[in-house]
């Protein structure tokens, strides 16, 4: 790859923000924040969610008009007032999940993501252009086959290529490496890197891992609560000055210790498990685990493995195709009189879509599990509304969920506000089987923290645990033995004490 | 508990719930409002006044004892028509079949009648029976199309549609063969009840007892959805169907359930039609009472005891027709151009909900 010729006069775009600010409403999302990218530097923004990150870069696009502040690209002052604006200065953006159109082919889709598509395509000398194009590319994906055969890593490598296809020349990635295995990203993330270093291209990277930030960036900056609160060269600002300018001064809860051998009686069991897809694919297949009371499993994978279809399964949002499941021996189906006989509850992800009921209240919502037993139902089947409010308002206090009142609707609070509202009505109890699936998706540090340390808390406490994450890292935090599901099937456990992350990371990949 | 207060912040609790529920009806309200604003421009291009025409409406719907209890004979079938389409949108179910259910259960009604009245049967027998069969009949329908849509995921509010077709048809098939009455000449139809098997009217009014029926239904069935717990599943349902699931709630019943609510409320209202009104089964049956319910529930919000008063006042729009039609000179399908024009506004005022600053006290701080 050492004779790739470099690219034809252009090279990477400097840019610069000058105390930008946006602010919705009462909520100042982003707040006088300047930054500074040299050309040809590879620059990592880094903060929580909801630090600002996104409402930064969507005002580079040009999604959103700042409220104050200036965009200088090379040198000039522009204005973007649409995403196809920034398209023609030559900002291009790479988003978290692919957009792709999968039934096209990686030529069709190059083509005709150009602003000036003709209306008859000369397919022949277009492809003629484009191997061209791929030959001055240190990387390559083949042009002729559909979007929908090729792998995470090779999707995630078009959407760059397109992007430098359509001449952009200031990258912004967004979360780049979420749907890709720890080998795919070191890799994509090395090509940019040496693409930056040859001044091809300049690269502006959201993220929140510091691996990737110290693994391949140049410079950093850190937001939070939409302040900028710190940065420089990566080499000289250590992880953990990193992670405290993330956090502040927030209190983050400490993991309660792991406590070795626990009793209990509780296990769960799968045997020859067999899941569909919605379009009646196998999504899982032949799945035999077991987990046991006081120990957690985790289920790692590159998303779209089989996982959350492993997950509704359990949970009764998917039939079982084919197979069994046991819970201490006996027979268990996801029923409410089985989830109520075996102790059985879920964290699912994305709450909102999978646990909580936008419309209704906070204090309807942490009912869900309790509404018809008493003291909220009487004679079985009379509710009780103030038995349901006393019940909620106990939790919200004990939980700390931040919420105007118990009658406000869940889906006004924030994302960790919705979870932990969850966690309430789902670990307030006794708890045997906990089902757990990317709890910690999309939270601030601190609901992270607090989640962690309460499924740690349930395994202590006996519970067998099951736990399924796409976040390698909390797989590896968490769990006490880790299985890895490749193309449906349980492809590799080990106790964590013999699991490596390159060994997992071959599994999950499919080797 | 350490302190209850731990986790709120800002407004107080009941401010919450004022305002929240204010929100419910000042939406509507406005969209009502905003119909009747577009509506005069409507007729201002016809060169009418719209003052008079509301005051029309006025006179036709309420100005006396007489207009009153014309507007509340109107309002019967669509207080029971819009608690049909309420009670299965509240699980997430778009059934716009409550005329079909209607004409059917009228259809049952009519026809299990004929055979009882020759034998002379008890009357009171006579009408628990037709009410039974009526019911039954209208819940039937729409069960398939509750059916179709948790076995097979057939989209409920085409087959409900379709479904109604389907009733519609049936009803003539035996009404023009073998349920015709030989008398009927102009008007096929079954062979009247008689008046010895009808239901009279509420002492000291003309409107029939279906109004009372209506108005008992609105009342239980808000209790059902609102204060019980097969209600509280069916909203958790509605609300968010996955979550429904995941809770291990038996969706497949509760859906078939609300369906059946729906169709025997329906089906009820055709009991009423045929016991009431018209005496016998025939086209008259298909009146678009069902249809209206739709945008009685829409405006009602789902409420079943706010389907009363919007009920009412559609029976009042409906009862005014005649007036408006003699002394404005306009076509009779004025009022359902003022009809559609408030399902539209109403349609687009939904957007709404949630948007306005003022009923969500406590947000963005």
């Amino acid at each position: 790859m050492n004779t790739v010729a470099p690219l034809t006069a252009a090279r990477g775009l400097a840019l610069e923000t000058v105390g930008m600010t946006k602010i919705f409403g009462s909520l100042v999302a982003l707040d006088d924040v300047s930054i500074s990218i040299k050309p040809g530097e590879f620059h990592a923004l880094l903060g929580e969610n909801g630090a600002g990150k996104s409402t930064l870069v969507k005002c580079i696009m040009g999604f959103y008009q700042p409220t104050k502040g200036a965009l200088i690209v090379d040198g000039v002052k522009q204005t973007i007032a649409t995403p196809s604006a920034a398209r023609d200065a030559g900002i291009g953006m790479v988003y978290q999940h692919f957009t792709l159109v999968p039934c096209l082919t990686a030529a069709e889709n190059m083509v005709i993501s150009r602003s000036d598509v003709p209306v008859v395509i000369n397919w022949a000398k277009e492809i003629k252009a484009l191997e061209a194009f791929m030959d001055r590319m240190p990387f390559r994906v083949r042009l002729d086959v559909p979007v929908s055969s090729l792998s995470a890593g090779e999707k995630q490598k078009l959407e760059i290529l397109k992007q430098l296809y359509l001449d952009q020349r200031f990258l912004i990635l967004d979360e780049p490496t979420s749907v890709l295995t720890p080998a795919e990203a070191d890799e994509i993330l090395g090509l940019l890197h040496d693409m930056a270093k040859r001044g091809e291209i300049t690269v502006l990277m959201i993220t929140h891992k510091f691996r990737e930030v110290t693994a391949f960036s140049d410079t950093v900056s850190v937001l939070r609560r939409g302040k900028m609160v710190g940065g420089g060269k990566v080499s000289e600002i250590t992880i953990d000055e990193m992670s405290r300018m993330m956090i502040g001064e927030t209190v983050i809860r400490k993991s309660a210790g792991r406590v070795a051998d626990v009793k209990s009686k509780t296990h769960l069991e799968l045997t020859a498990v067999y899941v569909d897809d919605n379009e009646g694919m196998p999504a899982v297949e032949a799945v035999d685990l077991r987990v046991h009371g006081g120990e957690i499993v985790g289920i790692a994978g590159v998303s779209g493995n089989g996982q959350s279809e492993l997950v509704e399964a359990l949970s009764g949002q998917r039939p079982l195709k084919d197979g069994r499941i046991f819970i201490n021996g006996k027979p268990f189906e996801a029923t409410r009189n089985d989830y109520d006989k075996f102790k059985v509850f879920g964290l699912p992800e994305e709450p909102l879509r999978n646990a909580a009921v936008r419309r209704m209240s906070v204090a309807e919502n942490i009912a869900l599990r309790s509404f018809d037993k008493p003291p909220v139902a009487g004679l079985g089947w009379w509710l009780k509304p103030s038995a349901m409010r006393a019940k909620a308002t106990e939790l919200i206090g004990t939980y700390r969920i931040k919420t105007p009142s118990p009658d406000t609707p869940i889906e006004n609070l924030s994302g960790g506000n919705v979870q932990r509202a969850v966690l309430a009505r789902e670990l307030s109890g006794d708890v045997k089987v906990l089902i757990v699936a990317n709890p910690c998706f999309g939270l601030d540090f601190a609901s992270v923290a607090e989640i962690r340390a309460q499924i740690i808390d349930q395994r202590n406490r006996g519970a067998a645990v099951l736990l399924v994450s796409e976040d390698l890292d909390e797989i590896l935090e968490l769990s006490d033995r880790v299985a890895v599901m490749s193309g449906g099937r349980i492809t590799h456990i080990a106790p964590i004490a013999q699991a490596d992350r390159n060994t997992i990371g071959k599994y999950m990949a499919g080797h | 508990m350490a302190d209850i207060t731990t986790g709120t912040f800002g407004t107080g609790v009941s401010t919450v719930r004022w305002r929240a529920g204010l929100e419910k009806i000042a939406i509507p309200l406005g969209a009502l409002v905003v119909s009747a604003l577009l509506f005069s421009v409507f007729l201002l291009a016809l060169g009418k006044n719209p003052l008079t025409f509301y005051a029309l409406i006025w006179q036709g719907g309420f100005s006396s004892f007489f207009s009153i209890q014309n507007t509340l004979q109107r309002a019967a079938p669509l207080i029971l028509t819009g608690l049909a389409f309420a009670v299965p949108a509240t699980i997430g179910l778009t059934m716009i079949g409550a005329e079909g259910a209607l004409v059917l259960g009228g259809f049952a009604a009519a026809a299990i009648a004929v055979p009882l009245v020759v034998a002379e049967a008890p009357v009171v027998l006579t009408m628990l029976i037709m009410v039974v069969f009526a019911m039954s009949a209208g819940a039937m329908l729409t069960m398939i199309a509750g059916w179709l849509r948790h076995a097979r995921g057939v989209n409920e509010t085409i087959s409900s549609l379709l479904l109604t077709y389907i009733a519609v048809a049936t009803m003539n098939f035996f009404v023009e063969g073998i349920l015709r009455d030989p008398n009927s000449a102009n008007k096929p139809s079954t062979v009247p009840i008689g008046d010895a098997y009808k239901v009279g009217a509420i002492p000291g009014t003309d409107v029939h007892w279906g109004l009372a029926a209506g108005l008992v239904l609105a009342v239980l069935l808000y209790f059902l959805m609102f204060r019980t717990t097969f209600g509280f599943a069916a909203r958790v349902t509605g609300g968010n169907p996955r979550a429904a699931l995941a809770q291990g709630l038996p969706v497949g019943k509760l859906i078939l359930a609300c369906a059946a609510i729906s169709g025997a409320c329906a089906g009820l209202a055709g009991y009423y039609e045929v016991a009431a009104i018209h005496g016998q089964a025939n086209a008259s049956l298909v009146a678009g009472y069902g249809f209206t319910g739709i945008l009685v529930a829409f405006l009602a919000r789902q409420n079943p005891l706010a389907i009363v008063p919007v009920a009412i006042l559609f029976g009042a729009l409906d009862a005014s027709g005649g007036l408006i039609q003699r002394r404005m000179d306009l076509p009779d399908a004025t009022i359902q151009v003022l009809q559609g024009l408030i399902f539209v506004v109403l349609l687009t005022s939904e957007t709404l909900t949630g948007r306005i600053r003022f009923f969500q006290p406590g947000i963005g701080k």
